[in-house]
């Protein structure tokens, strides 16, 4: 059974389609990288596949269960996590409140209005490990206005990571980031465990190339090709849309 | 001992002594006011601070249930029983506010709150048969919890104070809890909050049913401290000066809105006496809070007060540093 199946997947905004026709099927533990140019409807397809926009038709299948209706907000209990291109973070708070949110989304215990979030020793404790697998721990408790940009996409890894999800969504995780922090980024995402499925949108093709195993290629809403690192690369069609020569 | 434990022993315990050293029961009763409005403040400020829905429409819902207690009263029944059904009331009309104005945000949200409001005060001006129109409902009596008589200035003050008291300690675990940070967290992110597995609209219609409590239970503080409750009371002006109070103490805050409902219910009952146009000082004061402290009595003083507090350290500093070096040889 495949991790992520989406068939037939369309959308249009007004006259323009962004999504055409999409088909995908993403097996348990694979890396996938989607590449695409500017406006290939990357992230709209990305936001699809979450819920955050409703398909005109096709749909969308999570481990065999049909989820094109259910609701976005829902989709995390299925064990679907995503992280945001422009960095999405919860600015006036410290790293591990940010983290600390992520588990509570997952947790009964949100609706809770009695206890001390602070004296929540499970919660914190699970909020640090997932600090820790990013490299994060010993700044938990910095307010997240004190940190840079290469931490902040970290704390978003980390937010997603903390879900531990089934299926990872990346948008771009190495964007604006520094050569060292990329490097960074890539240790951890190759320490990530195979029981989690990664499907990741990325421009950078140097780093992201060494990490997919299967590349889907978008251009204008449409699969254009779609193969293992040197079917795709080797393919006349990607040099033409998206290697320029 | 820690300051702020300190100055908390102080302020509960100026509070707890209001009727022994206020000149007189005026000024009691000026107390009560400011208890009661900070109640309503601290219910506002639950949607404006937290949740960050301005809502214009909260005197119609402070009114809704001064009137449900004063109706029932009217029928005969007994306090008790006012109480609950204004409470109830209260409430389930907040329920209905919020399923109407939680369609949108921001600007949508406010207009569909103010219309509600106006709509609450249109009945209660027309609704004659109801709500006594212009001439309003009188309550005549006081309740009695088991024996002790609120008729007296200081015992209502007492009464009103416990149940701040109640509310605040109501708010400070709110805001620690789990659902509060959620709530915050729909504020600053509602998208993300989405993502992460929270169903958003659930969350601020709690967020509001709480509100809506909270400003039940003014609303009857304020009907049995008044003893009369009319449309003015429901009135666009009166949701405008509680969002004021919230705003100019510091949305957000725990401390803001009761700094908020000090100022305003002061210069509305005690200056007023003294300056004719006492609407014009509160303004000026409002203006001077907006271009001085945006963020608001209570966060602005603690900003001014870091500021300097840096400034003395500095200008102690490069003294205490050439003793360091010794005198020179």
């Amino acid at each position: 059974m495949s991790a992520l199946t989406v068939t037939g997947l369309c959308k249009s905004f007004g006259g323009l389609h962004v999504t055409t026709d999409v088909n995908l099927n993403v097996a348990p533990g694979e890396r996938r990288l989607i590449i695409g140019p500017n406006g290939a409807g990357k992230t709209t397809l990305f936001n699809l596949i979450t819920g955050e926009l409703t398909p005109d038709s096709g749909s969308i299948h999570l481990f065999g269960q049909d989820i094109t209706k259910v609701p976005s907000r829902h989709r995390p209990h299925l064990g679907m996590a995503r992280t945001y291109q422009i960095i999405t973070l919860f600015a006036h708070d410290t790293i591990i409140h940010n983290v600390s949110l992520a588990l509570l989304g997952l947790s009964p215990a949100r609706w809770n209005p009695l206890i001390d979030i602070k004296r929540q020793r499970h919660l914190i404790e699970h909020a640090l490990a997932a600090l820790q697998r990013v490299g994060l721990g010993h700044i938990a408790d910095r307010p997240l206005a004190q940190t840079s940009y290469g931490e902040r996409r970290r704390v978003e890894i980390a937010m997603a990571l903390a879900q531990n999800p089934k299926v990872l969504l990346l948008d771009e995780p190495f964007a604006g980031l520094s050569i060292d922090e990329r490097r960074d980024v890539q240790q951890l995402l190759l320490a990530i465990p195979r029981d989690v499925t990664i499907v990741m949108i990325e421009h950078n093709m140097d780093v992201a190339l060494e990490f997919a195993e299967r590349i889907t290629l978008l251009h204008f809403g449409e699969v254009i090709v779609e193969g293992n690192r040197a079917e795709v690369v080797a393919d006349p069609r990607t040099r033409e849309v998206y290697l320029g020569h | 001992m820690n300051p702020r434990l300190l100055a908390l022993g102080i302020v509960f315990v100026a509070l707890a002594t209001v009727p022994y050293w206020m000149p007189g029961i005026y000024y009691i009763n000026v107390a009560s006011q400011v208890l009661f409005f900070a109640i309503f403040a601290l219910g506002l400020n639950v949607l404006v601070g937290y949740a960050g829905l301005v809502s214009l429409g909260h005197a119609g819902l402070f009114g809704v249930a001064a009137y449900a207690a004063g109706f029932m009263l009217q029928l005969g029944y007994g306090h008790a029983v006012a109480i609950v059904v204004a409470l109830v009331v209260g409430v389930a009309v907040m329920a209905i506010y919020a399923v109407l104005s939680l369609r949108s945000t921001g600007i949508g949200f406010i207009m569909i709150t103010l219309a509600l409001g106006e709509i609450l005060w249109g009945l209660a001006y027309r609704w004659i048969s109801l709500t006594g129109g212009d001439n309003g409902i009188s309550v005549h009596t006081r309740p009695e919890p088991f024996g002790y008589s609120l008729s007296s200035p200081s015992t209502f003050y007492y009464t009103t104070l416990v149940i701040f008291l109640l509310s605040v300690a109501a708010i400070t675990v709110f805001v620690r809890s789990p659902f509060g940070a959620a709530l915050m967290g729909t504020r600053d992110q509602p998208r993300r909050m989405n993502a992460l597995g929270y169903d958003v609209w659930a969350i601020r219609f709690w967020a509001c049913l709480m509100s809506g409590l909270l400003t039940a239970v003014s609303g009857i503080l304020f009907v049995y401290y008044t003893q009369f409750i009319s449309p003015q009371t429901l009135a666009l002006t009166s949701s405008a000066e509680v969002l004021l109070m919230v705003i100019s103490g510091g949305a957000g805050t725990l401390l803001g809105p009761i700094v908020g409902a000090v100022l305003v219910v002061v210069v509305k009952t005690v200056v007023s006496g003294f300056i004719e146009r006492w609407n014009f000082l509160l303004g000026a004061i409002f203006v001077a809070i907006v271009i001085l402290m945006p963020e608001g009595l209570v966060p602005g003083s603690a900003r001014l007060w870091r500021l300097a507090w840096r400034q003395m350290n500095n200008q102690t500093k490069p003294g205490a540093a050439k003793e360091a070096l010794g005198p020179p040889p």
